[in-house]
């Protein structure tokens, strides 16, 4: 039996009549690493408002430590939240920031100062007590609302897109950084991205949400290379998803061609969803694959190439380490275990695609 | 008990609203009353309206009020704006000195203002229409400057230096980058002044002369003797004319502003 | 033609017509009749008339002060509340009123609060009163705060406006009740919107006469009045500068204070 620190059940949430979350349950290991991903207005930051406390469930309950809080002031709640924006005080400098929870907890002068000197080290500010949080940079801002939160080591950290504000190279470091300050304070971390990169590198468990509803919930590998439908294997990635039609077991027509998979149980002539990941996609001289085509273009990414070719009725994407001519026709091949069968989904709002 | 404090807070502001209207609302009773009386009801008229229209003195003091707000405030806003943009390219320290400078009308005791700037041109002109433009002048810019300063500074001067090198010209960048930019910052500049010129008395009382008379010093002469009662219609009639554009204004850029928060949020849901 | 002399015309103005000016009036103040250097016109404020004058002043401009605080800080709070989305409304309601000349709405009041006027009519609809405060220091009390209160709400209805949601988000999230949330972080954060209310009332209530000759029936003098009368009565302009000159530097003592005050706040915060 696995020790629960927080379970959402039932929740479901509109804001003016327009449903933002469905029905969604969710349960959270203590001392777990949890993102909940997805594009913007997928319901994620609703649903970490409503486990901070500042939206109120339409129905359902959160349970934290046993306990429900569903109807308790965010300021009753043992948790903390890391926002976008920071949201430090502006009129207060950074270790007035930083003791701002302990001091309304009544700590004692001694513990406070230990605790300021302590999370400035963890999150690499030492000396920055006396500083005006407003002339520091976004990166170090978004430090100090870490430390400010995690003071007073609440038994779960809330952050909402921390990174988000933050550039490419800078966001890379806070990821490493957050990772360690984790394993360092051993808080259960719920994270909410649309970054799928940054979901896939930190997190322990990834809860890929659209539409308010939860599309998958697993580990970053069972998500990216088990995608449950279309809207995850989009999301996580870049992907060829193609339709096709299920003619037995572990045969699928593509395209009109017989492709051979490993895929069972599905209805004969089923309309389904085909995943090929493109670094799966092999190519090949043309007439030896499954499909011939005319390669579109080809763009050098560093480790690999990036390959467009053309076949009839669709364009793939491959990535590959050698590269054919912009020009030339190839063959399309692709092993049985590396094909993705789906479901296609049952209505529209079960699953809709990014634009 | 939630519902009891907010109809409690709203019950607040509604009595503070109520104490700042209250004399407006008497006012606008007495324009209708048919008695010189201003305690006794003697029933409903129009009459102060109708000779207000044969009172000259009083239309007088509205042509000179009119044109002392209206004059005031478009010269102000010229001197004004240009001096902000101006203002806003000078050094540091510059600035700084001249910013100091320009709060000195708003802070300073209005009859300080109103008594320097008599003994200043008693020296060389003498008091009249003029004089009190000039006065006027120089306490509604500071407003105008620190209207437009705000917009200058959230201006996105990016888009001035493409348009130079698209190949505009100063003042043809000016006219057509800056000053949309800013528009809206020069109107409300434009009113506060408006404003401040029309319901000034104390700069115009000590700047004005013998034989010049706005609304306000003509009032305040009639104090003593009583006032006339074409004077409540002709104040109710300015406040009505005042409330319904304000009420114009306010209302249409809210709509305009509406629909692009609703496509915003449109766009964000996607 | 480089920018910064687009503000050449309103130097000259600041020039011609505000600094010139104030020499102007310093220099009368610093003369006596005869054109002889005095500082007697300056130093006539602690003159047992003026003094008295200048004392009443400041308490009604403190009180007013105080009470207009009071009074526009929930204002502005229910104000915020109401979550308009354009602060446009709070500026309509607050502008609007100055469009009703005001030395009329003045005049307005002094018929709502005599002896036979509207005030005393319900009162004595209820019962209570006749309340005799008509041309009393409560009649220029409720008319001072009366004229000057929009004066006070604006600036700290602005300031609680720019306080981001998020940052009193985060203070409940660190464990602030609704209490610890309005004394830790909004009063602080609004403390620049209160010290600009404070110096838009305190300074033009503390020098207005006109309020004091309406409602105060010729009984109450403040320093204002005594200043007007030097200049219109007593025709005496030497005297006349030389209080305006001690009432200027006693307002910019009073203001540097406050700032100052402001300043060490913002070091400080209020714990």
């Amino acid at each position: 039996m696995s020790d629960m620190i927080l379970e959402l059940n039932d929740i479901s949430k509109s804001f003016d009549g327009k449903k933002v979350i469905e029905h969604l349950n969710l349960q959270v290991e203590r001392n777990e690493f949890i993102t909940l991903l997805g594009p913007s207005g997928c319901g994620k930051s609703t649903t970490l408002r409503i486990i901070g406390g500042f939206e109120k469930p339409d129905t359902g309950r959160v349970i934290f430590n046993g306990q429900d809080i569903t109807d308790l002031a965010p300021d009753k709640r043992n948790l903390n939240t890391v926002f976008q924006k920071y949201s430090l005080f502006s009129h207060m400098n950074v270790a007035e920031n930083i003791a701002f929870g302990l001091k309304l907890k009544k700590k004692s002068k001694a513990y406070i100062q230990d605790k300021i000197k302590y999370a400035l080290k963890l999150v690499n500010l030492e000396g920055y007590e006396k500083r005006d949080p407003m002339s520091l940079s976004g990166g170090q801002q978004q430090r100090i609302a870490i430390a400010r939160a995690i003071v007073n080591e609440p038994d779960l950290l809330l952050l909402d897109e921390p990174l988000g504000a933050l550039d490419l190279k800078l966001r890379h470091d806070m990821q490493r950084e957050l990772i360690t300050i984790k394993k360092e304070v051993g808080i259960t971390f719920i994270y909410v991205t649309h970054d799928q990169e940054e979901a896939l590198t930190m997190s322990d468990k990834i809860v890929v949400m659209n539409k308010g509803i939860i599309q998958q919930m697993g580990t970053s590998k069972s998500i990216y290379d088990e995608p449950r439908n279309a809207f995850v294997a989009d999301f996580i990635g870049e992907s060829n998803i193609i339709d096709g039609i299920m003619l037995a077991d572990k045969m699928v027509s593509i395209l009109g061609r017989k492709v051979a998979c490993v895929d069972v149980g599905f209805g004969v002539n089923e309309p389904v969803d085909v995943v090929i990941r493109p670094e799966d996609l092999e190519i090949k001289e043309a007439g030896s694959g499954y499909f011939d085509g005319r390669v579109l273009s080809v763009l050098y990414k560093g480790a690999y190439y990036e390959i467009k070719i053309k076949t009839e009725d669709y364009e793939w994407v491959s990535q590959n380490v050698t590269a054919p001519s912009v020009g030339d026709m190839v063959g399309l091949y692709v092993l049985p275990d590396n094909i993705q069968i789906m479901h296609k989904p049952r209505s529209e709002d079960a699953e809709v695609t990014r634009e | 008990m939630v519902k009891l404090k907010k109809a409690l807070c709203k019950g607040y502001l509604a009595l503070i609203i109520a104490f700042l209207y209250l004399p407006i609302l008497m006012l606008i009773v007495l324009s209708f009353n048919n008695s010189r009386s201003r305690v006794t009801w003697g029933g409903f008229t129009l009459d102060w309206y109708v000779k207000l229209f044969s009172d000259s003195r009083i239309l007088d003091a509205l042509e000179t009020t009119l044109a002392l707000g209206f004059g005031s405030a478009a010269i102000a806003t010229i001197i004004g704006t240009l001096g902000a943009v101006g203002i806003q390219a000078m050094k540091k320290r510059n600035y700084q000195v001249v910013m100091a400078v320009t709060n000195i009308p708003i802070l300073n005791a209005e009859i300080v203002t109103g008594i320097a700037l008599m003994l200043w041109f008693v020296r060389f002109m003498p008091l009249g229409f003029t004089s009190v433009l000039i006065s006027h002048v120089t306490f509604n810019i500071p407003y105008v400057i620190l209207s437009v300063m705000p917009k200058l500074r959230q201006l996105n001067l990016s888009v001035y230096e493409a348009a130079r090198d698209l190949g505009a010209n100063n003042s043809y960048a000016f006219v057509k980058i800056i000053l949309p930019q800013i528009w809206s910052g020069i109107l409300s500049g434009f009113f506060m002044a408006l404003t401040m010129s029309m319901d000034d008395f104390v700069i115009t009382y000590f700047t004005k002369g013998a034989g010049v008379n706005t609304l306000s010093t003509m009032i305040y002469g009639e104090i003593r003797k009583g006032i006339k009662p074409q004077m409540y219609a002709l104040s109710t009639l300015i406040f009505v004319v005042i409330f319904v554009i304000l009420l114009i204004t306010n209302f249409l850029p809210d709509r305009e502003k509406q629909q692009a928060e609703q496509s915003l949020r449109e766009r964000k849901a996607y | 033609m480089k920018r910064k002399y687009l503000s050449a015309p309103y130097l000259i103005w600041v020039v011609g017509f505000i600094l010139l000016p104030l020499v102007t009036i310093a220099v009368s103040a610093l003369m006596d009749k005869n054109g002889s250097f005095t500082l007697e016109n300056i130093l006539s404020i602690i003159d047992p008339i003026n003094r008295q004058a200048l004392l009443l002043s400041l308490g009604i401009a403190f009180g007013c002060t105080v009470i207009c605080v009071l009074l526009a800080y929930p204002a502005a709070m229910v104000l915020k509340s109401l979550h308009l989305d354009k602060k446009g409304f709070a500026i309509f309601i607050l502008i609007l009123p100055m469009w009703m000349n005001f030395i009329l709405r003045i005049l307005a009041w002094q018929m709502i609060l005599s002896n036979n006027g509207v005030l005393n009519l319900l009162l004595g609809k209820l019962g209570i009163g006749p309340l005799h405060i008509s041309n009393s220091w409560v009649a220029l009390m409720i008319g001072t705060v009366y004229d000057f209160l929009p004066f006070m709400i604006l600036p700290i209805f602005n300031a609680i406006s720019d306080i981001d949601e998020d940052t009193i988000e985060a203070a409940r999230d660190l464990g602030a009740g609704s209490k610890a949330v309005f004394w830790k972080v909004i009063l602080p954060l609004s403390a620049p919107g209160m010290v600009s209310g404070v110096i838009m009332v305190f300074v033009p209530a503390m020098t207005s006469f006109v309020i004091a000759d309406i409602l105060g029936g010729g009984k109450l003098q403040l320093i204002g009045n005594i200043i007007e009368q030097e200049f219109t009565k007593s025709m005496n302009w030497h005297a006349g500068s030389g209080l305006s000159i001690s009432l200027m530097i006693f307002v910019l003592v009073s203001l540097a204070f406050t700032m100052k005050n402001d300043l060490k706040d913002k070091g400080t915060t209020v714990w």
